[in-house]
């Protein structure tokens, strides 16, 4: 290889990046929605497909974890790409919007969902709700329990799952220590530790370990089942879902919510989406599809879930900053993440 | 194979050298440059995670340091990386002496079979192995971990026996010593290097041990972004880890220097194999045998299970030929900038002493063990405010993967620039060719096969790479790991297969090219 020749390979990095600073011009495509979504392609991308007709512009997803994709939001700053984020949980709206990255939802958006399902500066709102339950293995639980606190008893020992790294299970956790105290859910989290709670990663990983009769209880969101049934056939999947009581901290109901990013360009058609997911259509697909509960007036449930006020959850704002922190802080505490 | 073609020298006054051709010249500036621009590149996340650390002040990071938790997962860290690293050593030195020097029946085949667990993405295994066996937890880490890596050891390690002279272990035998001492210590820093990429694979893996449930340091980094949305204590643990890697890099470069470099050309002839007796070698066949179908055999079989048992099995052939062309084109693009930036490094690490050529090295290794998540978020920090041009496009994913796979290809320059004889290049110098021409005449085209297989080894990786990929890639396209990641992230296993099966056939290739390599010139 001559001189000549090695100076040319030094260089490719160099003209690689100097074809891709020129030409195109604008860095993106400025005539696009762009929705960040922090829910599965599988699960919400039909829908999103149809949201171009509501908005009346193309509309561009870019699908990660919420959490990731917050954090990247984060770093991104007012040079976004984003102009609205579709969130798998709250927390992650809850971040964006204490660090001013959020416009206001409209009013009569708001006003279509219950208070407690949308953040409570008014710049993210719920769009579908998901109940937290305990799955369990019938082939060894002839009864479940009939509240969370009930899984420190001695008969469960090393036999529940949980994921204390999940941002439903902390805001479960959060919903514990608003309805019993930081001590009662300090308490808990420690007996629990102490009873030998098996930690994973994820919702699914806890149902998997279920239905292959290595737990025999787990703490996980309902729909999750749902999913598993929908790929396995209901015969596939051995294990049986136990909604808990309303009141019950493990009664929680979650959301996955939508806000409009301040830096977006395209203000006007980021409200149409928000609308768009709140409008009847998307409302009945989640309702359908992905098993969740709408969460407007007027949308039944699917058939097969308990109706959506048999499950009320106690009334806390869960993507409350201090909320957050204390949970977190209290799970260090006890050492689980 | 290169080497044949270079005229063996007789009576090579280099050879006396322990480190022949690394006199503390000055580097040219034409060789200076390039190298400096690569460790800047490679430096960006340490970057990145000093301005988030730094805007954090004194309080949250002692908070975050000194809490027990971060202690422990440190501890953990390292116990699994230690101890994945020996048994990549054992496994893939043995391995190695057994297909090079040893008379192991079908020992072609199994060399060959001796990269590919390369191509089984580290996630898809481990799933595997949960799902069929439900080992977990640190023994179930080790074990998916050790069956992924230990081809970073084998590679180097059969390069190295291959190239070892005979007349060394003669010499040892006739002054009543062992042949094995020899040996060992030659292999030494082949060994060293690949266990070095194992340590930080391990440190900087994610996935894998998540669905272990075992919690390592990369957990608690994570479980930062997730859980709180808070970059500081995230980028606090980063340094952290940055600091326990530099101290691994720095141990491994001493075991380097003590132990030499057999600089030589090729050797005059090859060893004769060694005769296995009737139980060694049937006890070597079935280990041997046993591991392949362990680290590749039993991934696959798991793939076919997800095929058989899911009702989302079947594929949208477009968009399956769509995720193909995409991530043969990043990582393939990824490959060829990767290994432009490491030829210039690779070069001052093999033909230059000092302080400086050390630091340029030893920086392209420092971020080597973060996170995919952090080397991405690092590089969304930079191109949004310094290369808004190329955020969410394709270049800068190719960047991200130059960035993350750097230290394979530098290693890959390294040894093959070593393996050439630099009195070549002191002759092309004493003809009157300036020291950057002597380079590029005369080693670099020696050296050019070893430096393909590293490229070859980056465009593997590159293929399987998940986390930068996703928060990297342009909005709306999808590598085979991405998709992969949809399906199996909505529990749509059927679905996932074929793109499981295909990452694997696609990363089976530049694997098989590296397995056929680890046996040239073995009869």
């Amino acid at each position: 290889m001559s001189l000549r020749r090695l100076v040319a390979v030094a260089l490719i990095p160099v003209a690689l990046l100097a074809s891709a600073c020129g030409g195109d011009g604008e860095s993106f495509d400025d005539d696009s929605l762009v929705v960040y979504s922090g829910r599965n392609e599988n699960l919400v991308g039909p829908l999103l497909d149809r949201m171009k007709a509501a908005t009346g512009l193309d509309v561009q997803v870019r699908y990660g974890d919420s959490a990731e994709l917050a954090a990247q939001i984060l770093e991104e700053g007012e040079e976004t790409r984003a102009d609205v984020f579709f969130s798998q949980d709250a927390g992650a709206l809850g971040a964006l919007s204490r660090h001013r990255m959020l416009a206001p939802i409209p009013q009569e958006a708001l006003a279509r969902v219950p208070a407690e399902y949308r953040g409570s500066d008014g710049t993210w709102v719920g769009v579908s709700g998901r109940s937290r339950v305990i799955v369990y293995d019938p082939r060894t639980v002839a009864a479940p329990p009939k509240s969370v606190f009930e899984l420190t008893d001695p008969k469960w020992k090393g036999k529940v799952g949980w994921a204390p790294t999940n941002a439903s299970f902390q805001s479960f956790v959060t919903a514990m220590r608003v309805i019993s105290g930081e001590d009662r859910a300090r308490q808990w989290l420690e007996e629990m530790k102490a009873n030998g709670a098996q930690t994973f990663s994820s919702n699914v990983n806890i149902l998997n370990a279920v239905d292959e009769g290595k737990l025999q209880l787990g703490l996980i969101n309902h729909y999750y089942w749902y999913e598993k049934v929908a790929e396995r056939g209901r015969n596939g999947v051995p294990s049986r879902l136990a909604y808990l009581p309303a009141g019950d901290p493990g009664a929680l109901v979650n959301v996955a919510g939508v806000g409009m990013l301040k830096a977006s360009k395209h203000p006007e058609a980021a409200r149409k989406a928000v609308d768009f997911l709140l409008g009847t259509e998307a409302q009945k697909y989640f309702a359908e599809t992905t098993k969740e509960y709408p969460l407007i007036s007027g949308v039944p449930a699917a058939s097969g879930l308990p109706p959506f006020d048999s499950l009320k959850g106690p009334d806390v704002d869960l993507a409350r900053l201090d909320s957050i922190e204390q949970t977190v802080a209290l799970l260090q505490d006890v050492g689980l993440v | 194979m290169a080497l044949r073609r270079v005229p063996v020298i007789p009576g090579r006054t280099a050879a006396g050298r322990a480190r022949p051709g690394t006199a503390a010249r000055r580097i040219p500036a034409g060789l200076l440059a390039p190298a400096g621009v690569t460790a800047a590149l490679a430096l960006l996340p340490v970057g990145y995670l000093a301005v988030r650390s730094a805007e954090a002040g004194a309080d949250a990071v002692a908070r975050t340091l000194l809490r027990s938790r971060t202690l422990e997962l440190a501890a953990r860290s390292l116990g699994l990386a230690a101890v994945v690293t020996v048994l990549c050593v054992a496994v893939g030195v043995t391995l190695a002496w057994l297909v090079v020097r040893s008379d192991l029946p079908g020992r072609r085949f199994f060399g060959v079979l001796a990269a590919l667990p390369l191509a089984v993405p580290s996630y898809v295994a481990a799933y595997t192995w949960v799902a069929a066996t439900g080992v977990e937890g640190f023994g179930g880490s080790v074990l998916v971990l050790t069956l992924c890596s230990y081809p970073y050891v084998y590679l180097p390690v059969a390069a190295a026996l291959r190239r070892m002279d005979p007349a060394m272990e003669e010499v040892a035998l006739s002054l009543g010593r062992g042949r094995r001492g020899v040996v060992l210590r030659q292999l030494r820093p082949s060994a060293a290097a690949g266990g070095l990429l194992v340590a930080m694979y391990v440190l900087a893996e994610f996935g894998a041990v998540a669905i272990m449930r075992f919690d390592v340091f990369t957990t608690q980094i994570y479980t930062s972004y997730r859980s709180g949305f808070s970059r500081t204590p995230a980028a606090v643990l980063g340094l952290l880890l940055v600091a326990i890697t530099l101290v691994i890099v720095v141990a491994e470069s001493r075991t380097r220097g003590r132990a030499g470099y057999a600089t030589r050309g090729a050797p005059a002839r090859r060893p004769p194999a060694v005769r296995l007796g009737v139980a060694a070698r049937a006890g070597a066949l079935a280990w041997s045998a046993a591991l392949a179908g362990l680290a590749v055999g039993f991934p696959l079989a798991g793939i076919g299970y997800w095929l058989a048992d899911g009702s989302s099995a079947g594929a949208d052939a477009a968009r399956l030929a769509e995720a193909v062309a995409a991530t043969l084109g990043v990582a393939a693009a990824g490959a060829v900038l990767t290994t432009a930036l490491a030829v210039p490094v690779g070069i001052i690490a093999a033909r230059y002493r000092g302080r400086t050529a050390t630091l340029l090295e030893q920086s392209t290794y420092v971020g080597h063990s973060l996170p995919g998540i952090v080397m991405a978020l690092s590089l969304v920090f930079f191109a949004v405010r310094y290369l808004p041009a190329v955020y969410q496009r394709w270049p800068l994913l190719v960047i991200a993967y130059a960035v993350l796979f750097m230290p394979a290809a530098v290693g890959a320059v390294r040894a093959s620039v070593l393996q050439s004889p630099p009195v070549l290049e002191e002759v092309a110098r004493s003809l009157g060719r300036g020291p950057l021409r002597a380079v590029g005449e005369v080693t670099l085209p020696l050296a050019l096969p070893g430096v393909l297989a590293g490229a070859a080894l980056v465009f593997l990786t590159a293929m399987k790479e998940l986390p930068a990929t996703l928060l990297l890639r342009p909005t709306g396209m999808d590598t085979l790991a991405t998709r992969l990641w949809t399906e199996t992230g909505s529990g749509a296993y059927g679905a996932a297969a074929p793109y499981a099966a295909l990452l694997m056939l696609l990363a089976a290739v530049p694997g098989f090219v590296l397995g056929r390599r680890s046996l040239e010139e073995v009869p």
